[in-house]
């Protein structure tokens, strides 16, 4: 085969335009469609109903719906404290530390990530029908928390988020150089001081990632609330509301809320890329 | 009294390991360990530091045993190769590090180093990041944070061996001199002899986790009676 000349080569390496190029940027254009096609979808059989703007703000402001949204958020945010207080430990732990079992530990975390989620829920009231779960579950409701509440959703969400927590943190610590803490320990930082003043904020993007994703996956948490917690006024949240209202033929109420979620996870991913941002001046 | 002595130090990292290396580097002496890749010497320097785990023998500063010691009860200096910048923190504040984890306040941190940051000659860097540095930068700023906290003993490991050749001259003369000025006893790692000529009191020589012989460069590269040393010599 002849070689090119030399200002054929230059041509070829200045080209921008080449076969990867165009398969990639044609894979995401396909994805951005699909997202796009989604939401355009809703947007206009909703408009295609052609409800007053005054409806359409009854529908988007009724106490029901105000309700699950406020629910949705309080459970998601909640969830996400609860994940992030315990991920971040595990996911330096995983990280960081070598111990016998270490490998079985680490799969037994992704555990929840490939149960379909009904099964969580099943599993979740087997556990809290006997033994130490069901004595767990008194005390509570003696409290006056009884489990099918807030506490029920949020135990769902944490179950099918954790895992997601735990294993983007790990990564987001694999990534922060441990020759690094090695470095602070030399200038005087205990264990605990240079995994707050140097591993952690080493991990931050991968650490914001985790909560993100994690915010984003509790807030849609369905499967398993439907089986523990059921859809009862005082438990309905965003998803579990959508669903009641698809079964009774309130397609327009559901793909109202279907935009809140949108709106809602747009705005939490807007947040983000702003805090993940480059900080870049010499 | 000796900066450092170490005793019969003795160590494992996998197959290899580190047998019975006795060593005194004396006060504001500049001793340069020198040895092939994988003859143990950072090995070394990381259990001088207190950053890996050791078998036997002892470690003293001083007279001070420090061998049980948790690295940050040390105050040894220490300068990875690449510098071990932390890339989260502009260069002042990588700088002021180790004063601030002590309690001190940033300003009154700062004006604790300016010593320091004049006689490196990197008061312009002082508000750049650290991303933006060039080698022979990253090395200074590692160097004035190892010094900021008036450490017992400045350990490098190969500080200059990523640097192009004039960068690593300069870098070397830049290095006796602030060790001269601030007469800290110093353990250079490193594989050059050139490097070596420039810096180094005296050398030793490893090989396959053993210190073969201690001398004056001039000395080992006539008198060892070591093949591996002359070898190691003669190869630069």
């Amino acid at each position: 085969m002849n070689k090119p000349r030399a200002e054929e080569q230059l041509r070829i390496v200045g080209r921008r335009i080449n076969g990867l190029s165009v398969l990639s940027g044609g894979m995401l254009v396909f994805c951005l469609l699909v997202v796009v096609g989604l939401v355009t979808a809703d947007v206009f059989y909703l408009a295609s109903k052609k409800l007053p703007w005054v409806d359409l703000w009854q529908l988007f402001t009724a106490r029901t719906v105000v309700r699950a949204m406020k629910l949705s958020m309080v459970t998601s945010l909640a969830t996400l404290a609860l994940v992030v207080v315990t991920a971040i430990p595990a996911g330096y732990a995983l990280s960081r530390f070598r111990f016998p079992g270490r490998a079985l530990v680490n799969t037994l975390v992704d555990v929840p990530i490939f149960l379909p989620p009904v099964v969580v829920g099943v599993s979740l009231l087997a556990f809290f029908g006997f033994g130490l779960g069901r004595g767990v579950k008194l005390a509570l409701a003696g409290l006056g928390v009884p489990l099918v509440s807030w506490i029920g959703i949020v135990l769902c969400q944490y179950v099918m988020t954790m895992s997601y927590g735990i294993r983007t943190v790990k990564a987001a610590f694999d990534a922060a150089p441990k020759d690094l803490e090695h470095v602070a320990f030399t200038l005087g930082c205990s264990q605990w001081q240079a995994f707050w003043r140097v591993s952690l904020p080493l991990a931050r993007p991968g650490v914001l990632a985790a909560c993100i994703l994690v915010w984003a996956r509790g807030i849609g948490v369905f499967g398993p609330l439907m089986v523990f917690v059921g859809t009862g006024p005082r438990v309905q949240v965003m998803p579990t509301m959508m669903w009641l209202e698809l079964s009774v033929g309130n397609i327009e109420v559901s793909l109202a809320i279907a935009l809140i979620m949108l709106v809602m996870a747009g705005a939490g991913l807007t947040a983000v890329h702003f805090l993940l941002r480059p900080r870049s001046s010499p | 009294m000796n900066a450092l002595d170490i005793t019969d130090l003795t160590l494992r990292a996998g197959s290899f390991a580190v047998q019975k290396v006795s060593l005194s580097v004396g006060e504001g002496e500049y001793f340069v360990l020198m040895g092939m890749t994988g003859s143990g010497k950072s090995l070394l320097l990381k259990a001088v530091c207190g950053l890996t785990q050791i078998s036997a023998g002892r470690i003293r500063l001083h007279d001070r045993d420090i061998t049980a010691l948790e690295a940050r009860f040390r105050n040894i200096g220490y300068v990875p190769q690449d510098g071990g910048l932390f890339p989260h923190l502009d260069v002042l504040r990588n700088i002021i590090f180790p004063l601030t984890v002590a309690g001190q306040k940033a300003a009154a941190a700062r004006r604790a180093v300016e010593g320091i940051v004049a006689s490196l000659g990197i008061e312009s860097l002082l508000s750049r990041s650290v991303a933006y540095l060039s080698g022979g930068e990253r090395q200074k700023v590692a160097l004035a944070r190892a010094l900021a906290r008036r450490p017992e003993l400045l350990v490098l490991d190969e500080p200059v061996c990523a640097l192009d050749e004039p960068t690593r001259r300069d870098t070397c003369r830049e290095l006796r001199r602030v060790q001269k000025e601030f007469r800290v006893a110093t353990v250079h790692v490193c594989h050059s002899r050139d490097e070596a000529a420039l810096v180094s009191d005296r050398v030793g020589i490893m090989c396959e986790g053993r210190l073969l012989d201690v001398g004056t460069l001039d000395d080992l590269a006539t008198g060892s009676d070591h093949g591996a040393v002359q070898r190691l010599l003669n190869w630069n």
